[in-house]
């Protein structure tokens, strides 16, 4: 398929993926990084690009409320966030996972209060890790571009029915203009296709009026509950199926993780977003000197993909993970965690060790990724190490 | 003009079936009752968090007979406005699951939902002019959480977080006048009424559906339990609200003020409609002869200057 190529900000790239999705309604409430996106949204909208209803409202409280509101009819319906505006939002991305409803919404990272920080960090999404929303990482523009064309497919696949989040680095990605591959309009609505108004219930149906969102006490809650449980493990094998089918169409092959120099690395770095880039080029120069380091950069944190991730990392010797968010009084950061976790029931399991860094977008640099691959070398040949650590911060 | 005719209303279907679980002579199921035989069958219905959806909407039971929505307590605006946006722009692409071309959008929401924690979200609402009624039905306090005060609770009662007590006799503050912060907003259509008055409140309903654009209502609801009545006296204590100009009733049409009810010139002294309610029992003790005062002054000056506004005085 002939795909275009562009120079866009990451915030650019996804309005135009969600231009391209025909959503049928839009709440708005402005906070940076977020912003741009949704100018440029609405730009669309202005120039009668794409005939989507935005509404715009007082507060991401109202955003996603009204996001609940559309979606409940069975309107395609998407917002977007950041930080303190997706703490804000906090109660109703809960019930939007609850009510089972197709939302998309970028979260464009950004670092939460206090003090008051406008730059990027993992934080904001961690904070709403457990919400019951699928969430999907981003490295650069193109995955944030192919993410948001995506997304509506997985959202709104029948057997699935949740909203899903799509983090990229606030800044980093989100203003940083990129060369990418986009779709002619047609061929990603081909892909994206109508929402299925037909299958499911809507408010609207005024011939078969539902009650949503009622009082679910000691009796039904519970079974409520699993209800979105079950519906999260059977996500994976629909996100699966819409990146094959995407990999076909464009030649971006995408999975739940990606594996970067890891078939006989001893040493494997994890991480999530932008700074996965980075690693990269470290890696490169590493293996170069014959450091035998690869790279897991995850996609789907949730649900997480448990099984695959600890066959991934069971070979390595030393694996290190790197949280750019911290979990106040925990024992490392939440992906540490998750991965530890992970590598619990291993017969032999690698070490562990982590990293937290780039809080409040303080810069993470080759460098500072250098300094992480000699303490694993370190660590590797026997060295005793803290399991928990600090990187790139004043000490 | 807004025509309401008791013949036709008794053949209307009633939308709220009764087994819902509302306490013993509530006069907010009532007030559900007399809207949604106005409203009719093509009416999404979205609730705050509150002894209305409470009681209406315990799984796996339902007592409503449109759509109804719920989806937190302080949002109950910002979610109708979205289902509103999605009507106008499903049916804008001929999409609508059940072709109408009218569909009334009505959210229902307690003082405590709408006064307090909801007021944000109701003026932003209102602000982007949405075309739906938001319904606040006042009993004064935040009665599904325990009868706390909220902004709506009136000078002088006992609630569970302003109790009377040996140093302090109630809540010490007068109400919000939320009725005018509606009216600022500049919205087409704001009324005030009581379910006793269902003439009155059938006709506002007519009104606010009619209108192009957002709508409110304030409708007083006297509440047994936290009020502390006798189950048999709802109505009876919603007459007497206007009676003692406690709650007049009028609207504001595009910001014109009209009085939709005339009390007798001889109003009743507020101190009749205290003594009806065991909240107000601690302002009858020897000492507490000025808290009723003070209640009769500022309901006095209320109706004075809303008189006025209705170029009536």
């Amino acid at each position: 398929m002939k795909q275009i190529y562009v120079g866009l900000t990451g915030n650019e790239a996804v309005a135009t993926a969600f231009k391209q999705a025909r959503p049928h309604v839009a709440p708005a409430f402005p906070i940076t990084p977020q912003t741009e996106m949704m100018h440029k949204f609405a730009d669309f909208v202005a120039d009668g690009v794409v005939d989507t209803e935005m509404i715009l409202v007082e507060s991401e409280h109202s955003a996603m409320s009204a996001a609940i509101g559309s979606a409940a009819t069975g309107a395609r319906t998407f917002t977007a966030t950041s930080s303190a505006g997706f703490a804000l939002m906090w109660e109703v991305v809960y019930i939007a996972a609850s009510l089972r409803l197709p939302i998309c919404m970028p979260v464009v990272n950004r670092a939460l209060s206090g003090n008051i920080n406008i730059h990027n960090d993992h934080s904001d999404a961690m904070g709403g890790r457990d919400a019951g929303w699928i969430q999907l990482w981003c490295e650069n523009t193109q995955e944030a571009y192919d993410h948001a064309l995506m997304c509506w497919r997985i959202a709104e696949h029948k057997d699935v029915r949740l909203p899903v989040m799509i983090n990229y680095d606030g800044f980093i990605i989100s203003h940083t203009a990129e060369s990418l591959h986009i779709l002619p309009d047609e061929d990603a609505w081909k892909f994206i296709g109508p929402k299925d108004l037909k299958t499911g219930y809507s408010l609207l149906d005024m011939d078969h009026p539902i009650t949503v969102g009622p009082l679910d006490l000691t009796d039904y809650y519970f079974e409520h509950k699993v209800s979105q449980i079950e519906a999260l493990k059977r996500a994976p094998k629909y996100i699966a199926e819409v990146y094959k089918e995407f990999g076909q169409l464009t030649g971006r092959h995408y999975s739940f993780f990606e594996e970067y120099r890891t078939d006989d690395a001893d040493l494997v770095i994890v991480a999530l977003g932008s700074t996965a880039g980075t690693a990269k080029d470290v890696i490169d120069a590493q293996r170069e000197k014959g450091v035998k380091v690869g790279l897991l950069k995850i996609h789907m944190f949730r649900p997480f993909p448990a099984v695959e991730l600890a066959k991934a990392l069971s070979k390595a010797k030393v694996v290190g993970v790197m949280d750019k968010s911290a979990s106040f009084g925990g024992w490392g950061g939440p992906l540490f965690n998750e991965i530890r976790s992970a590598l619990y029931d291993l017969p032999a399991r690698p070490k562990i060790h982590n990293w937290i860094y780039g809080l409040g977008g303080r810069d993470t640099d080759t460098k500072q990724i250098v300094s992480l691959i000699e303490q694993l070398q370190a660590i590797a040949k026997g060295r005793e190490a803290e399991t928990v650590n600090l990187l790139g911060v004043r000490l | 003009m807004a025509v309401v005719n008791l013949q036709t209303l008794s053949k209307n279907e009633d939308l709220l079936t009764g087994g819902h679980r509302a306490c013993a002579g509530c006069t907010g199921s009532n007030i559900l009752r007399q809207i949604m035989l106005t409203a009719g069958r093509d009416t999404v219905v979205g609730g705050a968090t509150g002894c209305m959806e409470v009681v209406t909407t315990i799984f796996p039971y339902t007592a409503w007979k449109t759509p109804f929505i719920h989806s937190a307590f302080e949002n109950c605006a910002a979610t109708v406005s979205g289902a509103e946006t999605a009507y106008r722009a499903l049916k804008k692409r001929g999409e609508l699951p059940v072709p109408r071309e009218q569909i009334n959008f009505i959210a229902f929401g307690g003082d405590g939902g709408t006064y307090d924690i909801g007021l944000q979200s109701l003026s932003g609402a209102m602000e982007r002019g949405h075309n739906m009624l938001y319904v606040c039905y006042d009993n004064e306090a935040y009665m599904n959480t325990g009868i706390q005060r909220s902004g709506a609770t009136p000078f002088g009662a006992h609630t569970s977080t302003a109790p009377a007590g040996k140093v302090k006799q109630g809540k010490d503050r007068h109400r919000k006048d939320l009725t005018k912060i509606m009216v600022a907003h500049n919205i087409p259509y704001v009324a005030q009424t009581t379910p006793f008055h269902w003439k009155d409140l059938q006709m506002k309903v007519r009104k606010a559906l009619d209108v192009e654009g957002p709508a409110f209502l304030n409708i007083l609801m006297p509440c047994t339990v936290g009020w502390g009545f006798d189950p048999a006296l709802g109505m009876e204590l919603a007459k007497m609200a206007t009676e003692c100009n406690f709650w007049p009733l009028f609207e504001v049409e595009n910001g014109e003020y009209k009085l939709t009810y005339k009390p007798k010139a001889d109003r009743t002294p507020i101190e009749e409609w205290l003594k009806t309610q065991v909240r107000f029992k601690h302002l009858f003790k020897p000492g507490n002869e000025g808290l009723i005062v003070e209640i009769q002054r500022w309901v006095d000056d209320e109706q004075r200057k809303l008189l006025k506004l209705c170029g009536e005085a």
